[in-house]
């Protein structure tokens, strides 16, 4: 990678454009507050919002009836419930990755996509956190999860991973909420000084907490935020660790393998960014936000896709490498079944989605094609929902005993479900994209000011926090 | 709602009444004077599912109140629930009943005429469980048959200390007794009727017969072999001397009984003494899974096939078959040959044994069974059997009395005695000649007492059609019968049949003993027994416990009878009455030209009938633990298929789809003498080629609401003079697709070791050879100090040289654990409920593999996967070793599930639990939890019997004793291949089989320690026909 810096180092800026202060700050914070969107907005929230209607009734039906209304069954008794649990928080970890990560590590390019992939995470952990509440057989005693004090003196079983995905991901929703909200704070107080409308001034100034952009305020802020981001900063890599030990732990053929911690997080961060990526590129051209996410950003998402796209396949293959070298007959019939067996056609998928097609990446081409770019994006999402298929079904399915082995076929109240919390997403991603600045406005001040030539950035080490609080403030 | 019967008040009847009436008289309303009957009539026809107090609608706590208030009323008021007749029990006096603690009582299953003894589990007035009777015959316990001498031992706990085997069918009646598409009302032409029109208008006709001496009447009935009710017959046959009696059952030893006529002169009875055979050869004879004495059989053979260190010995099964069965599919030599075939292939036989017979010139492969078969059974003269199925003609039946003849079997291992049967007669035969008469239009008042002609008579007779003709002529056909079936609907009357465990009466084992029909509860519904109608014909009313002890009281002298009927129904058995053997002479004349008659040829395709090996020959459609049992071999549930081979398949271009959800198959017609079929296939190893195999009992159309409209009616292509073979019968694909609901899809092991198996000669040689133990460097470390299980610790030990896949576990499983059935759909998903399972596995060629069986209950594992994987700790470990469920913990993440590498939980994935009809409520065992929706289940070892056996002990300040705790499974099992125990008593039983070399665990090397473990299946094969 660190040649390739050097040999493809785009022409591009991270802002496009002649902007000023003033102009960064119209043109964010005037989606929000003009009446007038595209039709796509429309168009794009009412399907979405159909999908809601659809969640609701699945979900209704659901707990009508249970969760035999779905495809599970013996031997197969996770289904697409836990497929697309896995598959949304992965999807989630780019966000925190891009704010807590490449903020400590003072990546400049993340400012104007920070606040986009954090919302996405917020979304996709809620969309995620549905599945394990709802999957359950007795989902009104689901509370039994959650260590509360009771007089039965009955606690949560503290060796199943399952508690720990409970606290996992509960704290991961707390953390990235607190550090989405925080980093609003000073974009909230903006909208409300801008705001004409009586009704967005209350709303947007009792959001803004009494943000009066003073120096102690700053202080305070960054020292919140960064405290913030080194909280988050475990929980990228915690996180998905801990989900896959919910396979790790157990003694499942496909199941049972060291590799998945680390395998899971490379792939929860390279299915992040290509979620990132599938929905920064339509809402980049529909807000023509071309000037702050540049082609730079694109190119830099689309290398860190390459890179944890590899580290995936690496996970693969040693999967299949280990399976051979145990001598373990049920692992290599595990693996085995999944070339040639029933789901072979997901797992060939799988691997041309996230190991084959993402290779073209390599070219500084294709990642300037923002078309190509986009369905890429589109495969690896595709890619990443397969391998969680092919984790979940093709391990259970076929594991020790012939006798039991069966298949799982996912009826329209699977597909109803997950169409359903896709559904949901767009929504509130469209939302979020009506009611609140989604590029960080003070932030994309403050790099305006780095990179300014006239003003050239303090030279790197020195703390870029700090720089924001004493010389952006206008 | 029904006001054109009801008949208007009779007033003047009234005032008869009350001046008739003595001391003070209230009344309510001029209908309660009017009559009670006919006021209770007036309700029926008004509320006709509030008819019996157990109706329909009964909810459970209604019922609970209800019995509580007749313990409360016992002797003031009738009510229905609980015998006003005193029923003995096993030890203890009613009045002794502890509330939450069962009774035991002593009865009999009867099934085709035959007796399985039993005993009946009764929670307060309510049999929720079926026990096989260890001191009856046909239902002998682990250890054999408990002489009526020896006195009842007893648990502490009140549970008999010795329970017999018992088949499924046993163990699936009590469902029939609280099926709620059960009769419930007389029905006149179709509509609700009531028990007094009937007598009324039975009387008159009784009346118009009696003018005739019965000339016009005929009364129909299933095999009988009760002594009561072939009394009350043969009394109607004195009053009315020119009525008949004809007997039909569909499936019945009709060539048995021609075969020894043959070879005898005469009918007798045959019994088999597997226990003493050493090599056994089977012609098409499914002698353990089918027949009366199928139980015993499975036990007597079994007790011949425990191999233990230092006591190997075993006995040689060969079977030569036409259709995989139970017994062809534990034998140590299986040969599949098409009917034609196997006729050829026992003259060959018969020959080389040296009857005097020509046979014909065998295929060379056919021809080296034949000698080694012979020479070993020449080895083993008088120690040897040789047994033949019903498929077979008289003459072969007769030709294999011979050959045991010749191999001095007779006497030894073969015994013969007076039939069994109160009127030995050709069932087939019986009911041509009834047919005969009613087309001649002889026949004017038809009873049909139990069984379902319309439905099962062989095509040609066209029974349904002369018997709707006879009552459109304004016949008075009768129909008494649990259900209002397709038979009942032909007949002007159809009469509700008392379930066995509501009626007294008697039957008689394969052996001729007799036991006594007690009953557990009153009728649910105004129902009667075969005996009270034929007692109403012959213009009485006494119930069937005065028909019963009237017939005992006349038959063993009435001084000390009440001491001999207490003790008679206490054990269940009537002293003395098995039939003595009896000397026979061979006719060797007549089998031989008899034998020299047959063409063992056949043109086209073959075709076999076999009875359905759950629901028989349909009697049990509407059971839905039967329909939801895996059937032996197929696992099919819920529909019956054509068998096909898998080459006539391949040539006929036949698919089977596997592995998927539902198996998909080809439907195909069948065409047979004019008659047309259309059926799904199944594709069988170890079938022969070119032959198909039809399944009775299917195709019900009026059978309620689980059975109806099941499967494809094999009877329409089944014709009087073809019963059980027919040739000639050609096939045709229809190019429609059907989905069958089997539960297991994998049928090779995949190289695993699953089941260890080995010859005999490899066990003496070396036992422990068998099982490949984990070698030292495998044996599984933990990081932390072993546990100590002290106290008890309780374990299984299953026997796979002996479970023979007959899957009484399973169904007895089932009514012990209150497990629900779930339905084909919910099936072919792959969320059958059972808690037992029988692992069925071929091995080697596709035309005639090696079939492998292996029962899988819980593991109950010390290192239990499933545990640590719970989340909110629903299932955890007792320190008996039990893994346990507490299932109103339980969430429903199905983890433990998923973890679980035996795959022996289940779960509720919906409310599966949910009776619609609140009858099948008093069906559940109250000592098990009833699951709910989103539990998650499994076995359990049956705790609820440790519980109270522990709680007995405890009570006697000891341990719990070896065998105080059996398990349903257990208890059931006809080869007893099950054994529970506490493996730290090194003593126990279970300990022993521990100790044995050739003991594994399934799949230990993945350190789960499973409680439950195997005894590897040991075969023994004959030298000369290995490799064959």
């Amino acid at each position: 990678m660190q040649g390739e810096i050097v040999r493809t180092e785009p022409a591009v800026e991270l802002i496009e454009g002649r902007h000023s202060y003033e102009s960064i700050t119209h043109k964010i914070s005037s989606v929000v507050l003009s009446y007038r969107h595209p039709k796509a907005w429309y168009v794009v929230t009412a399907i979405a919002a159909f999908f809601v209607f659809v969640l609701i009734t699945s979900v209704t039906w659901l707990l009508l009836r249970g969760v035999g209304i779905w495809g599970i069954n013996q031997p197969v008794g996770w289904g697409f419930d836990i497929i697309n649990f896995v598959w949304w928080i992965g999807i989630g970890h780019a966000g925190t990755l891009i704010s807590a990560i490449l903020l400590l590590l003072r990546q400049q390019w993340r400012t104007s996509i920070n606040r986009f992939a954090e919302a996405m995470t917020i979304f996709a952990v809620m969309c995620a956190g549905m599945f394990p509440l709802l999957h359950v057989g007795r989902p009104w005693v689901v509370y039994w999860l959650l260590p509360i004090p009771n007089w039965t003196g009955a606690w949560p079983q503290f060796r199943s991973p399952l508690i720990w995905d409970v606290f996992a991901v509960t704290t991961y929703l707390t953390v990235s909420l607190l550090f989405w909200f925080t980093g609003l704070i000073p974009d909230l107080a903006t909208l409300r000084d801008r705001a004409k409308n009586r009704l967005a001034q209350v709303i947007f100034g009792v959001l803004a907490m009494g943000w009066r952009n003073s120096a102690k305020h700053w202080h305070r802020f960054d020292s919140a935020y960064l405290l913030l981001a080194g909280l988050s900063t475990p929980l990228v890599v915690s996180v998905h660790s801990i989900v896959s030990l919910d396979f790790a732990v157990s003694l499942i053929p496909g199941w049972h393998t060291t590799i998945f911690p680390p395998y899971f997080v490379a792939g929860a961060i390279y299915s992040g960014f290509a979620m990132v990526l599938t929905l920064v590129i339509p809402i980049r051209a529909l807000y023509k936000m071309q000037d702050f996410l540049t082609m730079k950003h694109l190119d830099w998402m689309a290398k860190i896709m390459l890179a944890t796209g590899l580290i995936v396949f690496y996970g693969y293959i040693m999967e299949i490498f280990t399976a051979l070298y145990s001598a373990n007959q049920y692992e290599q019939y595990l693996i085995t079944n999944r070339f040639f067996g029933p789901y072979a056609p997901f797992f060939w998928a799988l691997l041309v989605c996230n190991g084959l097609i993402p290779q073209v990446l390599w070219s500084p081409k294709v990642r300037q094609n923002v078309l190509l770019l986009f369905l890429i994006s589109l495969i690896v999402n595709v890619g990443m929902w397969l391998e969680r298929f092919v984790i979940v079904v093709t391990s259970l399915h076929r594991d020790f005993l012939p006798s039991s082995w069966g298949m799982y076929v996912p009826t329209v109240w699977d597909w109803g479900v997950y169409l359903g919390t896709i559904g949901f997403f767009t929504f509130m991603m469209f939302l979020f994209v009506r009611f609140v600045p989604m590029i960080s406005i003070f932030e994309m001040r403050d790099l305006l000011h780095q990179t300014d030539r006239h003003h050239p950035a303090p030279a790197t080490g020195t703390a870029v926090t700090s720089a924001v609080s004493t010389e952006v403030t206008p | 709602m029904r006001d054109k019967q009801r008949q208007p008040l009779n007033l003047d009847e009234i005032r008869k009444r009350l001046e008739q009436a003595k001391g003070q008289h209230y009344w309510r309303g001029l209908e309660e004077l009017a009559d009670s009957e006919e006021f209770q009539q007036i309700l029926e026809k008004e509320f006709p599912r509030q008819s019996s107090p157990l109706g329909a609608f009964l909810h459970r706590r209604q019922f609970l109140k209800l019995m509580g208030a007749s313990l409360a009323l016992a002797g003031l008021t009738s009510c229905r629930p609980l015998s006003m007749r005193k029923v003995v029990p096993q030890v203890q006096q009613p009045e002794e009943m502890i509330p939450g603690r069962p009774l035991y009582f002593a009865s009999a299953f009867p099934i085709g005429g035959f007796a399985r003894g039993i005993l009946v589990e009764s929670h307060e007035g309510r049999p929720t469980k079926i026990e096989g009777n260890a001191r009856h015959p046909a239902s002998p316990g682990a250890m054999g048959v408990i002489s009526a001498q020896i006195p009842a031992p007893l648990n502490p706990d009140g549970t008999p200390k010795h329970l017999g085997a018992t088949d499924a069918f046993t163990q699936a009646s009590i469902l029939t007794l609280y099926d709620p598409d059960r009769s419930q009302s007389p029905m006149y032409q179709g509509q609700l009727s009531a028990w007094t029109d009937f007598t009324t208008a039975l009387a008159a006709e009784m009346g118009k017969q009696a003018a005739v001496r019965g000339a016009g009447l005929r009364i129909l009935t299933e095999n009988i072999t009760s002594p009561t009710l072939a009394g009350l017959i043969q009394e109607l046959l004195k009053k009315f001397p020119q009525a008949k009696w004809h007997q039909y059952e569909p499936v019945h030893a009709d060539n048995a009984l021609e075969g020894a006529k043959i070879a005898f002169g005469e009918p007798v009875n045959t019994i088999y003494r597997f226990d003493r055979a050493d090599v056994i050869l089977s012609l098409d004879a499914d002698f353990l899974y089918s027949g009366p004495a199928s139980v015993r059989y499975a036990h007597d053979y079994a007790t011949r096939r425990r191999v233990r260190a230092g006591a190997a010995d075993m006995n040689r099964l060969y079977v030569v078959e036409s259709t995989p069965s139970v017994t062809g599919s534990v034998a140590d030599h299986r040969l599949p040959l098409r009917p034609s075939q196997i006729q050829a292939f026992a003259l060959a036989l018969a020959r080389a044994l040296g009857v005097p017979v020509s046979a014909p010139q065998l295929p060379a492969e056919q021809h080296k069974w034949v000698n080694a078969i012979a020479r070993d059974l020449q080895a083993h003269r008088a120690r040897s059997v040789v047994v033949t199925g019903e498929s077979l003609p008289p003459a072969i039946h007769a030709l294999v009395h011979a050959i045991n003849h010749a191999l001095g079997n007779t006497g030894q291992t073969v015994v013969y005695t007076a039939p069994v049967e109160a009127q030995p007669v050709n069932h087939t035969e019986s009911l041509r000649e009834l047919v005969r008469d009613m087309a001649a239009g002889k026949v004017e008042t038809l009873i049909i007492l139990g069984g379902n002609p319309a439905y099962n008579a062989p095509a040609d007779l066209a029974f349904a059609s002369l018997l709707k003709d006879l009552t459109q002529r304004n016949g008075f056909t009768v129909h008494l019968s649990l259900y209002e079936d397709e038979t009942s609907a032909l007949c002007l009357w159809h009469i509700p049949e008392s379930h066995y465990l509501e009626a007294w009466g008697d039957v008689r084992a394969f052996d001729g003993t007799v036991s006594i029909i007690q009953p557990l509860i009153e009728p649910l519904y105004p129902s009667r027994s075969a005996g009270e109608m034929i007692d109403t014909m012959l213009g009485r009313q006494r119930t069937s416990y005065d028909l019963v002890q009237a017939y005992w009281s006349k038959r063993l002298g009435t001084a000390g009878f009440q001491k001999a009927w207490r003790k008679m129904l206490h054990d269940g058995v009537v002293p003395n009455t098995a039939l003595p053997p009896r000397s026979v002479t061979l006719r060797t004349e007549a089998v031989v030209s008899a034998a020299q008659k047959l063409k063992p040829t056949a043109q086209g395709m073959e075709v076999v009938f076999i009875p359905d090996p759950n629901v028989w020959d349909g009697r049990f459609a509407n059971n839905g633990w039967l329909q939801e049992l895996p059937k032996p071999l197929t696992h099919l549930t819920w529909d019956n298929a054509i068998l096909v081979s898998p080459s006539t398949a391949q040539k006929m271009g036949l698919q089977m789809d596997t592995g998927g959800l539902a198996n998909m198959v080809d439907v195909v017609e069948l065409r047979y003498r004019g008659e047309k079929l259309q059926a799904p296939i199944w594709i069988m190893p170890g079938q022969p080629d070119d032959c198909l195999t039809l399944v009775l009992g299917y195709g019900r159309t009026r059978a309620g609401k689980v059975g109806t409209g099941i499967g494809y009616n094999a009877y329409k292509v089944r014709f009087s003079d073809a019963l059980w073979t027919a040739s000639g019968a050609t096939l045709a694909k229809t190019g429609e697709r059907y989905p069958l609901a089997s539960t297991q899809q994998h049928h090779s092991m995949e190289g695993r070791e699953l089941i260890h198996v080995g010859t005999l000669e490899e066990f003496r040689k070396d036992p422990a050879h068998l099982v490949r133990k984990p070698s030292p460097e495998e044996e599984h470390l933990s990081l932390y100090p072993e546990y100590r299980w002290e106290g008890s610790a309780w374990a299984m030990v299953i026997d796979t040289s002996l479970c023979i896949g007959c899957n009484a576990c399973v169904t007895a499983c089932q009514a012990e654990n209150n497990i629900p059935i779930v339905g084909k759909e919910q099936v072919a998903r792959g969320r059958e409920m059972h808690w037992i399972r029988i692992d069925r596995y071929y091995e080697g060629r596709l035309d005639n593999p090696s079939t492998h069986l292996m029962p899988v209950p819980c593991m109950q594992c010390e290192n239990a996967p499933c545990e640590p994987v719970c989340p909110v700790g629903a299932t955890n470990h007792s320190e008996e070793g039990l893994n346990q469920m507490a299932y109103n913990r339980c969430v429903g993440t199905r983890y433990c599930s998923n973890n679980c590498p035996y795959k022996v939980r289940r779960f509720n994935f919906l409310k599966y639990n949910d009776p619609k009809e609140p009858v099948l409520q008093l069906l559940n065992n109250p000592d098990v939890t009833v699951r709910g929706r989103g539990v998650m289940e499994k076995c359990t070892y049956c705790v609820q019997r440790i519980n109270a056996a522990r709680i007995e002990a405890k009570k006697l300040g000891r341990e719990v004793q070896d065998g105080e705790v059996v398990t349903a499974c257990q208890a059931a099992c006809p080869t007893h291949a099950i054994v529970f125990g506490n493996m730290n008593d090194k003593e126990s039983v279970v300990s022993q089989w521990k100790r044995q070399p050739h003991h594994y665990g399934l799949l230990e090397e993945l350190n789960t320690r499973p409680r439950t473990t195997y005894l590897a299946k040991v075969r023994n094969p004959n030298p000369d026909l290995e490799g064959a």
